[in-house]
């Protein structure tokens, strides 16, 4: 499914990018290949839904606020509340799962209180109420996805 | 402008990803009148106090194959909770381990760790690993497996004012 050089891209820099004006450069260096290579397989990992981007991960306690939300929606209006839920620029990761509790989502925004606001307007825009699960504790996890 | 706006400003515009480009920092660099290598030298920084956990490529599991994902959840004694955290986020098949709230009546849980595999199988056989070696078969917990994905995107949590006016209508 992937190629080699795809392979070693997504399983050597997730954590760790070269720090420097040049990263793309950096990384050719290191795999010995060209530059325009790394950056072109880049752009096809991207385009192909394989990368979601190549930045940072923040730690959302220190910069901003983030929560978990469970929702229980009957079956027929699932797809519908989705659509709402993912409608907001501050939702990721917006899934159905296997409960009784069936939509989980992911909301993050500057504040707690913008948090908040998101929240109380989609109880209001969907009908239905969330359960807030704030983290309490990272049981901190330092490496990316390994293969 | 002042050190604290103008690393805001960074985080905000690094949020959607890196330009996959030779000079990636190049505009950012033109737009805070800095040199590529302050950018950069800022973001190193931002990752040395812990604003960045990482820096990198972020990848989409579904798209590498990884069909199944369970979020196992756990209810845990609120004085092991630390404890199980700490052993379950050591496991190699756990990617994410958080302590939240239980919400009583409707959730117990309070122990949410996610678990990624080729299949459902995979994953349920991972389960019973961590069961077995940190001996938590009679502990409540249960997978949530995942079925549709409405949704999977880096969530935009650092407003610039222009985006701001853009992207929130708070009604």
């Amino acid at each position: 499914m992937l190629t080699e050089i795809e392979y070693q891209l997504v399983n050597h820099y997730q954590h760790e990018m070269p720090m420097s004006p040049t990263p793309f450069a950096d990384i050719a260096e290191q795999l010995d290949i060209d530059e325009a290579k790394v950056i072109s397989v880049l752009k096809s990992l991207t385009e192909r839904g394989i990368v979601s981007r190549v930045g940072p991960v923040f730690q959302h306690k220190k910069v901003g606020a983030s929560t978990l939300v469970a929702m229980s929606i009957p079956e027929n209006k699932l797809q519908t509340v989705a659509d709402i839920v993912s409608s907001y620029a501050e939702v990721n990761h917006n899934y159905e799962r296997d409960d009784d509790i069936n939509l989980w989502f992911v909301v993050v925004a500057p504040t707690q209180q913008n948090i908040q606001q998101v929240l109380a307007d989609i109880e209001k825009q969907t009908g239905f109420p969330v359960i807030n699960l704030p983290m309490e504790q990272d049981f901190h996890i330092d490496l990316g996805f390994a293969l | 402008m002042t050190q604290n706006d103008i690393d805001h400003y960074i985080m905000a515009s690094l949020q959607e990803g890196l330009p996959i480009c030779s000079r990636p920092y190049a505009a950012l660099a033109r737009e805070l009148k800095l040199t590529e290598q302050q950018i950069v030298d800022r973001i190193q920084w931002l990752k040395d106090n812990d604003y960045i956990r990482r820096y990198g490529i972020i990848v989409r599991h579904k798209e590498l194959g990884f069909h199944a994902n369970a979020m196992v959840v756990w209810d845990i004694a609120d004085d092991q909770v630390t404890n199980i955290g700490n052993q379950l986020a050591l496991q190699s098949s756990v990617t994410l381990c958080y302590q939240r709230p239980r919400r009583l009546p409707e959730w117990r849980y309070n122990l949410f760790s996610m678990i990624h595999g080729h299949d459902r199988q995979e994953v349920l056989n991972k389960i019973e690993t961590i069961e077995q070696e940190l001996n938590l078969t009679d502990v409540p917990h249960k997978p949530l497996f995942s079925q549709r994905r409405f949704k999977q995107r880096g969530g935009r949590f650092i407003y610039v004012p222009e985006m701001e006016k853009q992207t929130i209508n708070y009604a």
